[in-house]
């Protein structure tokens, strides 16, 4: 008796609301989205809207259950999760159905369960569990190791699974690495890699090493505050093209530009090195080593870029602007932003939209869920509808950081990059500002494993929280 | 771990910060950017083309003659189209599979969002099978059409045909767009703005699979198809159809005219085909048969063909030799099978001599109009040949030869009165010698008139100096109205009277006795056109009755050797018919024998043909 007394003063009434609110209005949406009139029951069971119904009734059920739990249990059991997890991830290898190219799902009945959205729980208890352990130190080797290993095993099987969308979002997890002491510079390091990938395709290799040759310059000028060194070491990698470009015309060689570009600074930076040892600076060495990291991350863009699958690659291209092909690659996202072009500031009303109505838009009750949103609300419902996420997920990060326990408070985080990372990534990918990654937009895309899954990461760390008067760290 | 408590902030700033962008860009795409609502209305709106109805046409007396008859195309939206059972479709439809694929992918080609024709002019009972298994053809839908239908199976040289639109013609004309009608020749193409009426749209939502979910507001911006004008024509569709009885298996051409009004009761160009023929699935076969036939039957012999116009052009002589006063209706010449003319030799007929000019236009004489112009061109009025020669042009012109008189035909020739220019290159010299050109005075030589021309002249006799503009159209408006007008002639009425009674005799003692009717007085004048490829024309042209004439008439027959052997009896079996309604007993023999003849099976010599004749 008391203790459901405490859980209900203690409960974070506050997100419960967030999650009713967006899951009603998801389920509003659903309906527009496939509506139709012989079918106008929004309680139809034969239709998505009337079966999304059922899906929401019990994750209401599930949550209420995971609230009555002792949170002692996610601690204990998180490690048998994600054994659990690991291994259904395993077996729809096995004996999963494929659907759209990707064997994820398991079927039984005619409902579809897909094990990679609850891995995403498992997995945030796992690390929760290790990274809040005595002695876990984030710079540490072994430690990074541990973390990384944990990440990697359900990432790669997600992978072989094909669904390369959902192993993305264990990209979210260094954002809460980085709450926990991981180095900013590797999460620099990680924007910097995305950045220069976008560049390598976007531009030729002479654009991208020019870039980079420009910016360690600027770093270098920035570092010594010196313009006549600048100066002096353009002019000497000036002579060293000059020196190449004779070279090739001396002896009619075939090398493309960005070579002698990359020789001539190759060599300038062997002399620089002799530079640096008599003048004793050693961070201009980090800034030079820097400047080949990116030479090299580029090389190795370009190398696996070629690897990539056809529809990936597509799909950056196409983001990219590389290839605007509206009828193929480009379809969805040209189709989606019409759809939510066409909404206007205050959009057409609800069950009014024409363009998911009638199938414009694909996959419009799951991954492009959001096109309905803009479509019928318009600018202001869809702005409501990110303010609300984003409040959420502020509220989310706010509760993390009340936490007297590490695990919970990393548990926490973990709830709140991955609700950041799905909301980024579905909505960017509507409006043409994030690739098309197929990854659902959390409460709102149809599907009972993408609710019953977020159902289960909040409420675990709801019930941490309504809890955490009682943990002693 | 507190110490990266700061941290929190940098998080949900980046958080805020990519909100903050979506947000931006939401902004951008549903206030700034008008360009995806445009985009949206393309999308789910499918702007149903309404075809009007093409006007319809008739005769004289209100006799239907051309109308519409609803038509399917089969349309498709090549990127909706999922895989199919193609060997049903083909087996509806009733095309080959091959067929099939080359259209489908003429669509693809055009444009995968677009719909265009796959199929046109589907029949009645193969549509309504393919309506019921529309559904298992996603991207295929049906577009209904109107074709033409015709009451009559002759005339197409006056109706014309229609055919779709070409790319050129939808650059010049933004009205149509690809896969309309437009008419192509005849009274389709002249009266084309009238006839094809105003297309109308009806606005439909439509979902991806182009599934029609209704009228787009209610039908609000709608707009109906607006039918065409209807055209009566002046044609007499009865004497038409006989007409063509006759002509058949015969080449050459009718006209007639009624000369009070200038309207066209008859225009027959033989072989003709059926209008039938050049509508349908059919008509890419048909039309190249058509154009294949060593006969033309595409080749209007009324309005596009020039002849010479032989002997029937001596009536102009006549009438210019006495408006100038250089003959009077009593000056007489010799004529003994023949005269020489400062060398030449122009040979003529057995008949008695000396011929006054009715005697010479009643058995056609040729020394007789060789002297007429001999005295036209040496008259003292004038300093020399060239210059007379001038006048006698101007004089011929009047009669509305060299140009083109009939509002209503875009294949109208103009035909050619030679200049004088022409003559000085011809000659080296513009001191001409009247024997250069001796051949113009019986209709031969350089001269070439349309059969409308000919029988235009006929039709000025018969007003005693003037012609109003030939049409066959009756005027919808003023500014049709405008188009039709009265031509004086600068000839006395006293000299198209002598004229006249000389045709008359023609008719009634000379060499047109063939064309005479019992109940009627008919005024004609025969012609026989040297042909150098082949046996001589036969023409006539006659009038009737001589007073207050109701008909003016021209039959040109090829190949059909002497001016009475088939232009004379044709032409008089078809003013009696349209004056009297029936064909006297006394005719019928000829009646028969003029049904009868063919003169397009091959023939092997003159004298064959001649016996054939006797008999």
């Amino acid at each position: 008796m008391n203790r459901q007394n405490d859980l209900i003063k203690n409960l974070d009434w506050l997100s419960v609301f967030f999650y009713v609110v967006l899951v009603f209005m998801g389920w509003l949406n659903i309906y527009a989205a496939v509506y139709d009139d012989n079918h106008s029951s929004i309680l139809d069971i034969s239709q998505k809207y009337g079966k999304q119904l059922i899906w929401i009734g019990a994750s209401f059920v599930l949550g209420f259950f995971i609230l009555l739990t002792d949170s002692k249990f996610f601690t204990a059991f998180s490690f048998v999760l994600y054994g659990l997890l690991v291994a259904l991830l395993v077996s729809v290898l096995l004996f999963g159905k494929e659907v759209n190219g990707a064997r994820s799902w398991f079927e039984l009945d005619g409902i579809r369960i897909q094990p990679a959205e609850f891995a995403k729980f498992a997995t945030a208890l796992a690390i929760a569990n290790v990274m809040s352990r005595h002695g876990f130190k984030m710079m540490r080797f072994s430690s990074l190791f541990q973390v990384g290993l944990l990440l990697f095993i359900p990432a790669v099987l997600i992978i072989l699974q094909n669904d390369t969308g959902s192993a993305l979002v264990y990209s979210s997890f260094l954002l809460m690495m980085y709450r926990e002491g991981l180095h900013g510079s590797i999460l620099l390091l990680f924007f910097i890699t995305v950045i220069l990938f976008i560049f390598t395709l976007l531009y030729s290799p002479l654009t991208v090493l020019v870039i980079i040759i420009g910016s360690t310059m600027i770093a270098f000028l920035y570092y010594r505050q010196n313009k006549y060194e600048l100066y002096r070491i353009i002019i000497f990698l000036a002579g060293c093209i000059v020196f190449f470009l004779f070279i090739r015309w001396l002896f009619a060689l075939t090398i493309p530009d960005e070579r002698i570009l990359l020789y001539s600074y190759l060599l300038m930076n062997l002399f620089g090195i002799y530079y640096i040892y008599k003048r004793k600076m050693k961070h201009i060495l980090l800034v030079m080593l820097a400047s080949w990291l990116c030479i090299g991350a580029t090389i190795t863009v370009d190398y696996a870029f070629d690897k990539l699958q056809p529809h990936q690659k597509d799909r950056i291209n196409n983001l990219l602007g590389i290839e605007s092909d509206l009828t193929g690659a480009g379809y969805n996202v040209n189709q989606s932003k019409i759809a939510i072009g066409s909404g206007g500031f205050s959009g057409k009303g609800f069950l009014q939209g024409t363009q998911t109505k009638f199938n414009f838009v694909p996959e419009q009750s799951t991954d492009f869920i959001f096109c309905t949103v803009g479509e019928e609300w318009g600018f202001v419902g869809s702005t409501v509808v990110i303010l609300l996420f984003l409040a959420f997920i502020l509220r989310l990060i706010s509760l993390a950081e009340r936490q007297r326990s590490d695990f919970s408070r990393i548990y926490g985080y973990c709830v709140a990059c991955i609700l950041f990372f799905h909301v980024a990534i579905n909505v960017g990918m509507t409006i043409g500002v994030a690739p098309v990654i197929g990854i659902p937009l959390p409460f709102f895309s149809y599907g009972g494993s993408s609710l019953w899954a977020f159902t289960l990461l909040i409420f675990i760390f709801l019930r941490l929280d309504a809890n955490r008067l009682q943990v002693f760290s | 771990m507190n110490k990266f408590i700061h941290r929190k902030v940098v998080i949900s700033g980046l958080i805020i910060f990519v909100f903050v962008i979506y947000i931006l860009q939401l902004f951008n795409l549903e206030v700034i950017d008008e360009s995806y609502k445009l985009s949206a209305i393309n999308n789910s709106q499918r702007i149903e083309t309404q075809y009007p109805a093409r006007g319809l046409i008739y005769d004289r007396n209100n006799n239907l003659l051309v109308y519409n008859q609803a038509a399917y195309d089969l349309m498709v939206i090549p990127r909706q189209v999922k895989a199919f059972d193609t060997t049903e479709l083909v087996h509806i439809l009733g095309i080959t599979p091959e067929l099939l694929k080359r259209n489908l992918d003429k669509c693809k080609r055009y444009s995968r969002y677009k719909a265009s024709i796959v199929v046109s002019q589907i029949t009645d009972t193969k549509y309504a099978r393919l309506q019921e298994k529309l559904y298992k053809y996603p991207g295929f839908f049906i577009q209904t059409r109107t074709l033409r239908k015709y009451n009559v199976a002759h005339s197409a040289d006056v109706f014309g045909y229609i055919g779709e639109v070409s790319q050129s013609q939808i650059e010049r004309d933004s009205t149509y767009a690809s896969g309309d009608y437009i008419g192509i020749n005849g009274l389709e193409k002249s009266y084309e703005p009238i006839l094809r009426g105003t297309k109308g749209k009806k606005i439909l939502l439509v979902d991806n699979y182009n599934r029609i979910k209704g009228s787009y507001k209610n039908g609000e911006y709608d707009e109906p198809a607006v039918v065409g004008g209807n055209l009566t024509t002046t044609l007499d569709i009865n004497l038409q159809e006989y007409a063509y009885r006759l002509m058949q298996n015969k080449k050459g051409g009718i006209i007639a005219i009624e000369p009070a009004t200038g309207e066209i009761l008859l225009k027959v160009s033989s072989p003709g085909y059926d209008p039938q023929l050049l509508v349908g699935l059919e008509r890419g076969e048909n039309y190249r048969a058509l154009q294949q036939n060593p006969h033309l039957p595409l080749f209007d012999r009324t309005v596009t063909a020039t002849y010479p116009p032989g002997s029937v052009f001596k009536t102009i002589q006549g009438l210019i030799g006495l408006q100038e006063g250089v003959i009077t209706p009593a000056t007489t010449y010799e004529c003994y099978y023949g005269n020489f003319f400062n060398g030449q030799f122009m040979k003529c007929h057995g008949h008695s001599s000396p011929l006054s000019l009715k005697g010479g236009i009643q058995n056609s004489c040729n020394p007789y109009f060789v002297n007429v112009f001999r005295r036209v061109l040496e008259n003292n009025k004038y300093t020399n040949v060239r210059e007379a020669y001038g006048k006698w042009r101007d004089y011929v012109l009047e009669f509305g030869l060299g140009q083109c008189i009939c509002p209503d035909f875009m294949n109208e020739s103009a035909g050619s009165i030679p200049t004088q220019a022409y003559y000085d290159k011809i000659f080296r010299t513009q001191n001409w010698y009247y024997t250069y050109i001796m051949s113009l005075s019986i209709g031969q030589g350089e001269l070439l008139i349309t059969p409308l021309q000919m029988a235009n002249i006929v039709t000025c006799i018969a007003n005693r100096g003037y012609y109003i503009t030939p049409h066959i159209v009756r005027p919808m408006d003023d500014a049709h109205q405008q188009l039709i007008q009265k031509k004086e002639l600068h000839i006395d009425k006293r000299h198209f009277e002598i004229i006249a009674e000389a045709m008359e005799n023609a008719v009634k003692e000379g060499t047109a006795r063939v064309a005479a009717c019992d109940s009627v007085v008919v005024c004609g004048k025969t012609g026989t056109i040297q042909n150098p490829h082949g046996l001589d024309h036969s023409a006539f042209f006659a009038f009737a009755p001589k007073d207050n004439p109701k008909i003016a008439i021209l039959v040109y027959v090829e190949n059909g050797e002497w001016g009475s052997s088939y232009g004379a009896p044709i032409a008089g079996l078809l003013i009696e018919k349209y004056l009297t309604g029936k064909i006297a007993p006394r005719k019928k023999a000829l009646e028969k024998r003029m049904l009868e003849a063919n003169l397009i099976q091959p023939r092997i010599g003159k004298k064959k043909e001649a016996a054939e004749l006797k008999d």
